[in-house]
Parts: C-alpha cells; sequence; structure tokens
C-alpha cells in the first residue's frame, strides 16, 4: 500500500492448528449474574402488562405517545407523567423470519421477530415481538396484529406476558 | 473558535483475520509500530494516545483501554479510550483531531484494536446485552434481528430486490481481493453466490454480512506546522462529524439513518463542501451488512432516498467509477474487527488521497474521501471527511 510495503503482519490461526494442538490458550468462564430494577417508567409498563394492556407515555408539549412509557420526553426533555393505555392490536412494521438461534444453532421453523406499530401510539412507534399462529411466507408489512395474552393467573409483569402477536382476521 | 489544521502523516495496519495468534496488545504494537515507521517517528514524539476498541465484554477483560495501553504506547502519556458501538473506528480519528486542532497537542497517535475470536464459541453472544434487559431480552433475541428488521424495512419501503443489495457485497468482496491485509476477498464472487447463501435471518443471507475479525488499524495526526516538515504528502482532515439518535429504536422509522445524515451535515459545513455529490471522490461508507452501504450512502446524501442502488447498477460505485464506495473491500471485504474496521476505512482514504494504494488505487487523483461508521443500537453516526 505505502506501495514499499509488502508483508502486513498478524499471524492468522485455523481450526486445524486448535485440533492438532498447536496453540496454547487459556478457557474460562465468566459468570456474571445481574439483578435489574424496573425503574419508575418500566415498573409502569410491566404493571399494566399485569393486568392485560399495554401502556404507553405522552407528552402533551409534543403531542407524542410513545410506548414503551418513559419518565423524560427525549425530544423537549419535560417530564412525561401521564401515562396512557394503548390498545392490545397494531401494525407490523417490519418482521424478520429468522433461522438461527443466538448462538448459531439452526431452526427448521423460523423464529418471526416484528416491531408492532402499537394503535394508539403515535405513528411509526412500536415494540419489538414475535409473530405466531402464522405462515411465515404470508407475513407482511402493514399486516394487522393482536396480542395474545398468557392468562391473568399466569401472568408476572413481564414483557413475555404477552407471549406473541397473531394476525387479526381482516374482515 | 479557530481550529488548527490537522493532517494524517502515517499508517498501519495488521492483517484482518478470523483468529489472530497475537493478543490484543500484540496486535496494536503491530498496527502502531507500523504507523510510526512509515512516517519516520518513534514513540517519543508522540504527545498523546487515543485508543478506540469495543466493549470489554468482548474480550472478557474489564478495563480494555488500560490493558491494551502498552501495546498502544500511550504509557506516561495523555491517554484516553473513547468508544461508541461500531461507530468508534472513525470516532477515534475525531478525538485525535480535536486533541491537535485545539492546539493542546502537536502529534497525536491514534490506535483501533479488536480481537472478537477471544469470545467463544461466537462472538455474536457479547452483542446480546445491547438488546433492553427487561423489555427485549425475555424474547431470546440475537443480533441479527436487528439487522434483518432494518434491511425489511429498506427493502420493502423503496421496493428495493435482493439482487440490487447483493452487488454492493459482491463489489465489496471483490474489491477486498487486492487488499493484503483482506479476509473475505474473493475476485470471483456472484451475485447468485449471494442469493444461494444460507439463509441466516430473511432478508440477511450468509454473504449479506461481514465476517467477526481480529485486527488493529494506526494512524498519526499531526499539526500543520509539524505535518509539512514532515511529508510532503499530508493529508487533511477537512470536516468531522458526530450525532446520535433514540436508543428506543422500535420509536423511529428505520428506513433512513437521520443521525448519519445530521453527523455528515456537520463535516461538510466544515469542509465547506455544498455538493457533496460532486464534491466527494471516494466514499468509505460503513458496510458490516450490505443494505447497510446503501443506507449509509443515503444518509451522507450521496445519493437521494431509495436510490443507492443505482450507484452499484450504474457503475458510480466501482473503483474506476465518479464516486468509488468502499474501494478497500470494506468490512464484508477486508474484515470486520469493531473499531479497528471503521478506523481502516480512514487508513484507506490516506492511502487513496496519497496515490499509494498500489492494486487498490482508485484513478484520476482523487482529492478528496469521506469515510463513516456507524452502531450502537442503531444509532450513532461517525464522519470524517479528508482531502489533500
Ligand atoms: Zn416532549
Amino acid at each position: 500500500m505505502t506501495e514499499n510495503i509488502r508483508s502486513f503482519p498478524g499471524t492468522p490461526l485455523s481450526e486445524q492448528d486448535f485440533e492438532e494442538g498447536k496453540i496454547l490458550f487459556n478457557y474460562d468462564e465468566l459468570n456474571g449474574k445481574f439483578s435489574w430494577d424496573t425503574g419508575i417508567a418500566i415498573g409502569s409498563y410491566l404493571a399494566g402488562l399485569k393486568n392485560g394492556v399495554i401502556l404507553g407515555s405522552r407528552c402533551s408539549t409534543c403531542r407524542k405517545t410513545v410506548v414503551p412509557p418513559r419518565t423524560v420526553c427525549e425530544w423537549c426533555f419535560r417530564p412525561m407523567q401521564e401515562y396512557v393505555p394503548l390498545h392490545d392490536t397494531g401494525t407490523v412494521n417490519t418482521f424478520s423470519l429468522c433461522y438461527v438461534t443466538w448462538d448459531m444453532k439452526r431452526l427448521t421453523d423460523p423464529q418471526i421477530p416484528a416491531v408492532i406499530e402499537i394503535d394508539g401510539a403515535s405513528p411509526l412507534h412500536g415494540i419489538m415481538h414475535l409473530l405466531k399462529e402464522v405462515d411465515p411466507q404470508k407475513v407482511h408489512i402493514g399486516m394487522r396484529v393482536k396480542a395474545v395474552w398468557k392468562s391473568a393467573e399466569e401472568r408476572t409483569g413481564a414483557i413475555t406476558d404477552i407471549q406473541y402477536f397473531k394476525p387479526v382476521k381482516e374482515v | 473558535m479557530t481550529m488548527r489544521k490537522v493532517a494524517v502523516i502515517g499508517a498501519g495496519m495488521t492483517k484482518f483475520v478470523r483468529r489472530a495468534q497475537e493478543t490484543p496488545k500484540e496486535l496494536s504494537w503491530l498496527a502502531t509500530r507500523m504507523a510510526l515507521e512509515s512516517c519516520e517517528l518513534t514513540l517519543d514524539d508522540i504527545e498523546a494516545v487515543c485508543m478506540g476498541t469495543a466493549p470489554d465484554s468482548f474480550d472478557g477483560i474489564h478495563m480494555k483501554g488500560e490493558y491494551l495501553s502498552d501495546g498502544a504506547g500511550a504509557w506516561r502519556k495523555p491517554y484516553m479510550r473513547s468508544y461508541v458501538g461500531g461507530g468508534t473506528g472513525v470516532f477515534v480519528p475525531i478525538q485525535g483531531w480535536y486533541h491537535v486542532a485545539s492546539g493542546m497537542f502537536d502529534v497525536v497517535l491514534v490506535v483501533a484494536e479488536e480481537k472478537m475470536s477471544n469470545f467463544y464459541p461466537h462472538a455474536q453472544a457479547a452483542f446480546l446485552t445491547i438488546f433492553d434487559h427487561t423489555t427485549e431480552r425475555p424474547l431470546g433475541p440475537n443480533l441479527l434481528w436487528i439487522f434483518a428488521l432494518e434491511m425489511n424495512r429498506y427493502m420493502t419501503t423503496y421496493g428495493i430486490s435482493k439482487e440490487d443489495i447483493a452487488r454492493v457485497s459482491v463489489q465489496h468482496k471483490r474489491n477486498a481481493a487486492n487488499h493484503p491485509c483482506a479476509l473475505l476477498g474473493d475476485p470471483d464472487i456472484t451475485v447468485e453466490d449471494v442469493l444461494n447463501s444460507e439463509v441466516l435471518a430473511y432478508p440477511v443471507q450468509r454473504y449479506d454480512v461481514s465476517p467477526v475479525s481480529d485486527g488493529a488499524v494506526a494512524i498519526v495526526l499531526a499539526a500543520e506546522h509539524v505535518a509539512k516538515r514532515l511529508t510532503d504528502k499530508p493529508v487533511w482532515v477537512e470536516g468531522v462529524g458526530w450525532n446520535l439518535d433514540t436508543a428506543h429504536w422500535t420509536n423511529r422509522d428505520l428506513v433512513y439513518p437521520r443521525y448519519v445524515e445530521y453527523a455528515a451535515r456537520m463535516a461538510y459545513d466544515m469542509a465547506g463542501i455544498k455538493e457533496p455529490k460532486k464534491e466527494i471522490h471516494i466514499a468509505e461508507p460503513y458496510d458490516p451488512f450490505d443494505y447497510k452501504a446503501l443506507h449509509h450512502l443515503e444518509g451522507l446524501q450521496l445519493a437521494e432516498r431509495g436510490q443507492a442502488p443505482q450507484l452499484y447498477i450504474d457503475g458510480t460505485a466501482a473503483r474506476d467509477g465518479n464516486m468509488p464506495v468502499c474501494p478497500s473491500g470494506g468490512l464484508l471485504g477486508v474484515g470486520n474487527p469493531i473499531a479497528a474496521a471503521g478506523l481502516m476505512k480512514i487508513a484507506e482514504l490516506f492511502w487513496q488521497l496519497r496515490g499509494e494504494a498500489g492494486d487498490r488505487q482508485v484513478p484520476g487523483q482523487p482529492r478528496r474521501g469521506i469515510a463513516q461508521a456507524w452502531g450502537d443500537l442503531m444509532q450513532v453516526g461517525t464522519v470524517v471527511i479528508m482531502g489533500r
């Protein structure tokens, strides 16, 4: 490149180097365990989910309703104190058909993560969740979906209180 | 505010490899030594050191900046590590730039290093913690999701085909075949190869993605009076910009990277550039996925929204086109050791603008180039404009 330099440093290793024991290495597992506080806004969101309601928060200055709720409006930096119940229906903003897990194991039936714009929130404001009870080849952006909740007894105040979203039969 | 002119006067890099025998410190030292030798300086000439590297969790080493410091030549010098996710590699030269532009230092070393192979068995797991621990991680996400979601939104909004996007991967990997440090250069790869590669998370397929890699890059920055004494081919940092969008990524339209636009406008203003499409001769947008190069070209105002694929179709983006894109081979071809990959783009502009890029040289004596990186939760844009 600096044209007089012909060789660049760095020594690539191959899988074979490991299999043949040519390389010494040190293996260890770092064991981190955490307990996260929900905070004020997400605490309210989770309490809402336990009651079968998706909560958003509203800034009356910016006239925006966001989801999940938060304590401060990131646009005007005023407090967002008004929590509003939203609908449990929405529109698929985007989706993926995912055939691998986080550790790169293969899946035969894809997981279908999606961003779902929640009815009652401002346009383009959604949450990430999963789609099920749908033919993967028929999922499309703009598809109308509805939350499938766990039963009231099973709900714990977690995002997984919504098991998944499924298509709404268009009438 | 008066700012001093700052030049890049030297650059060095290691090969980008799947797994390096060298430790992170050793990689940093190899790149740093090469950068110093390229401008005939020694560590005694360096007044401060800026280090860019990704989260500590990649290496399983706490305070990685401090860990890397001897390899980066930082001891007994003003030293600071910066980190803005994938945007780090183009942010750390900005950090170096304001060290010099401010008048604080005359000669500053900028080093970026990443060793992703440490993470076992696969670095993907290191990315899981970018998702919100309470509202997202219980859904079992993986990193590919956000790229697949953004890519699908981009494609569907503008009616862009997978084939249009695959051309990016093909061109970058072909370009990388001429880069002596490249991990995935391939002069013969075709659009069909990309379209036939394994579907990981539709619309993302195997060859849409850059490889995790190990590597390091270093550059030397100098104030004008020093640069002119040391080289007759200084490459000036003409503009810098950086910007951050909301972390609530499901509350904004993924179709367009507004934060890249804001970062680019900041840099164009500083460089006095009014018409980027005419005044930028080489573009090195961040390309960890092929669609991201397109997305970023639009954010950089180098293509209209939804029109970036046209640059690859009509040859504008080719190495001998009107505005070559990623003549280095980019992250898709050279490799993606996160922070080092961004700084590789700065090194590429340095070599291209000096006419020293060897087999990769862009014809026509290019005068000005732009490098950009992107990161965090799809929310940070970092931009540097360089010219001679
Ligand atoms: Zn507000």
